[in-house]
């Protein structure tokens, strides 16, 4: 009984017996396909893809909101590569990202390897770890800001008792800042990414590693040899997850630092923000942006591509 | 030999000459050490849960500190005093209630939308065969490959063209569906088994009697599970709201406490106060949920 898709292929009439219904019923399927599609991609084209295209066209033109878009061809691409704030942000991304993606990438694994066995514990553990990534950054940072205030903060109180003291303050010293920022992005992800290394290591079968024990593999050999390579699904996933969300960095920087002190913590989003929602030079940051597109999409098919020839497959 | 986390290195008793005496002399050795281990890694991973809720923790005790008490120098991780001032003053020099209101609105909308809008275009990606599905693929992993930061100028230069910065439909419109969300259901729908549909179909269901009967309270978990994701990436966003609203009245939950901690010389009581009560929501529909939730992470981890 009941409605659309099914019901004409039980009523047409039977001569031309088999191939009508069957082209019938997938050609409705197929408008059906399309019907249940409709709504995201209207949504998705009119607010997503346009907007793709539309940054392309203005990073063409000196647009700033109060002026009409004017075609400047390359120019904005032109000025990037004079643009000492361009570079300083280039420079402080890839440095964001060169640090904190090995990083927590590391720990996240550590952590995994660690919670992978039984103690009494554990799920507090596993939680406190994750939880990080659930809580909003940009609220969260405000704590951190506060934690390490050189007066009143307590992480800063108690990083110098063991001798640690920037004499200006964590996130006012140039020196000690950008660190700063980088501890509070690998604190907010590495809980996530732990997770799904936890994931691929109770899909690891048992006699893996009883196996290589009667080979006689160590501790060391059959994490090598064992776990690594049957995670190098999870670690693929993981690594490149990792890279994308540090190069989009800007939460906490914004809310700790605002990009400072001297720019030494303005990213490339910090940039785009700045230029764009600051300075409302709209065509300029929509070129800033585009670099970060380029970047983001090199760079994932890069790693992609590298860590799945290394991929072991059994 | 036999080798484990835990290999004991003096030769505790001597071994016998039989293999006998020698497996159980180190059967026997290990059960201490790895008890000891076990210990350790007790203490050491709770030592990190702790020191990884440090700034949560932080931030709940000084929220209930009072001023004189935040401000001395050395800063105390428990309070001296409590005080219940900061929750009290919060709704009236933010405001409080407004943001709270414009973010479940936001956040709750946006997800309920979104789920909706995510699991019929993954239904039709994972179940009804039809021309143009790999193009439609292609464009969701491209999609998902691209920042969103590219689109925020020409977007927020599109809504501001319609009126709709400054509003709740600017901020949630364009979030109604999400590519992520359309591939990781369309992953998960693609593991459910077929028979039960292709028997529905057989009986002459229709499609959206399948997805709606069938295929949904198939998929509670992967649904909770990016239900979580969405609520909670839009609850915890900065970045949209804060390009999107002007004011601190028409903005969410984290861009008004940002906003107002750039605006005001930082009173970090009321600001602590506020941040729990901002994140409360989250970390409770969590640990709710907790369970299918990390369970979804792992089923969905994407193998």
């Amino acid at each position: 009984m009941t409605t659309t898709a099914e019901r004409p292929a039980v009523q047409l009439p039977p001569p031309p017996k088999r191939r009508r219904p069957l082209l019938r019923v997938s050609g409705r399927r197929s408008l059906t396909a399309w019907l249940f599609l409709t709504p995201t991609l209207l949504i998705l084209i009119a607010f997503t893809v346009y907007p793709m295209v539309q940054a392309l066209y203005l990073s063409f033109t000196d647009y700033n909101l109060i002026r009409a878009a004017q075609w400047v061809g390359l120019d904005n691409y032109i000025e990037l590569l004079s643009d000492d704030a361009f570079w300083n942000a280039f420079g402080n991304t890839v440095l964001y990202a060169a640090v904190v993606t090995p990083v927590t990438v590391v720990l996240a694994l550590a952590f995994a390897l660690m919670l992978n066995q039984a103690f009494v514990g554990r799920a507090f553990a596993r939680t406190a770890i994750f939880l990080p990534f659930i809580v909003s950054l940009g609220i969260i940072a405000i704590a951190w800001a506060f934690l390490l205030d050189p007066n009143i903060g307590l992480l800063s109180h108690w990083l110098s008792l063991v001798g640690i003291v920037p004499e200006q303050g964590w996130l006012s010293d140039p020196r000690y800042a950008m660190a700063a920022v980088m501890a509070v992005g690998v604190w907010k992800n590495v809980g996530f990414y732990m997770v799904i290394f936890l994931a691929g290591l109770q899909s690891i079968p048992v006699d893996m590693y009883e196996a290589a024990r009667l080979d006689g593999a160590g501790v060391w050999q059959r994490f090598r040899n064992v776990t690594l390579p049957l995670l190098s699904n999870q670690t693929l996933l993981v690594s490149v997850l990792a890279l994308i969300a540090t190069l989009q960095a800007f939460d906490q920087i914004y809310v700790m630092t605002r990009g400072g002190p001297f720019f030494r913590t303005e990213t490339l989003v910090m940039l785009v923000y700045r230029e764009g929602f600051q300075e409302l030079r709209f065509g300029y940051a929509s070129a800033i942006s585009f670099v970060l597109v380029i970047f983001v999409f090199i760079l994932s098919m890069v790693q992609f591509g590298y860590l799945r020839r290394k991929q072991v497959t059994y | 030999m036999a080798i484990t986390a835990t290999r004991p290195t003096g030769a505790g008793k001597p071994a016998g000459p039989g293999t006998t005496t020698t497996a159980s002399a180190r059967r026997r050795r290990p059960v201490n050490t790895r008890r000891a281990a076990k210990w350790l890694l007790a203490i050491t991973s709770i030592a990190i849960g702790l020191l990884m809720l440090l700034p949560i923790i932080w931030m709940v005790f000084t929220a209930f500190k009072p001023e004189s008490d935040i401000v001395s120098a050395p800063p105390t991780l428990w309070p001296r005093e409590l005080t219940l001032e900061h929750f009290a003053e919060v709704w009236e020099r933010i405001p409080f209630a407004r943001l709270y209101v414009n973010t479940i609105v936001f956040a709750g909308s946006v997800t309920l939308i979104s789920l909706l809008f995510d699991s019929m275009a993954a239904y039709a990606l994972a179940r009804l065969p039809f021309k143009g599905r790999a193009v439609v693929m292609v464009l969701i992993l491209l999609l998902l490959m691209l920042p969103f930061q590219v689109t925020l100028i020409p977007l927020y230069d599109m809504l501001n063209g319609m009126g709709l910065t400054n509003t709740l439909p600017g901020l949630i419109i364009p979030r109604m569906t999400n590519a992520f969300g359309i591939f990781f259901l369309t992953q998960f729908f693609l593991s459910l088994p077929k028979d039960l549909e292709e028997a529905a179909r057989m009986d002459g269901a229709s499609e959206w009697r399948i997805y709606w009967g069938i295929i949904l309270p198939l998929s509670r978990p992967a649904l909770l599970t990016l239900g979580l994701f969405h609520f909670q990436y839009n609850w915890n966003d900065l970045l949209w709201p804060l390009v999107m609203s002007s004011s601190v009245e028409t903005s969410t939950l984290p861009a008004g406490l940002a906003l107002f901690m750039g605006q005001h010389v930082v009173e970090y009581g009321l600001l602590m106060a506020g941040s729990l009560l901002a994140m409360l929501p989250v970390i409770l529909f969590f640990l709710l949920i907790q369970r299918s939730f990390v369970a979804g992470i792992a089923t969905t981890g994407l193998k």
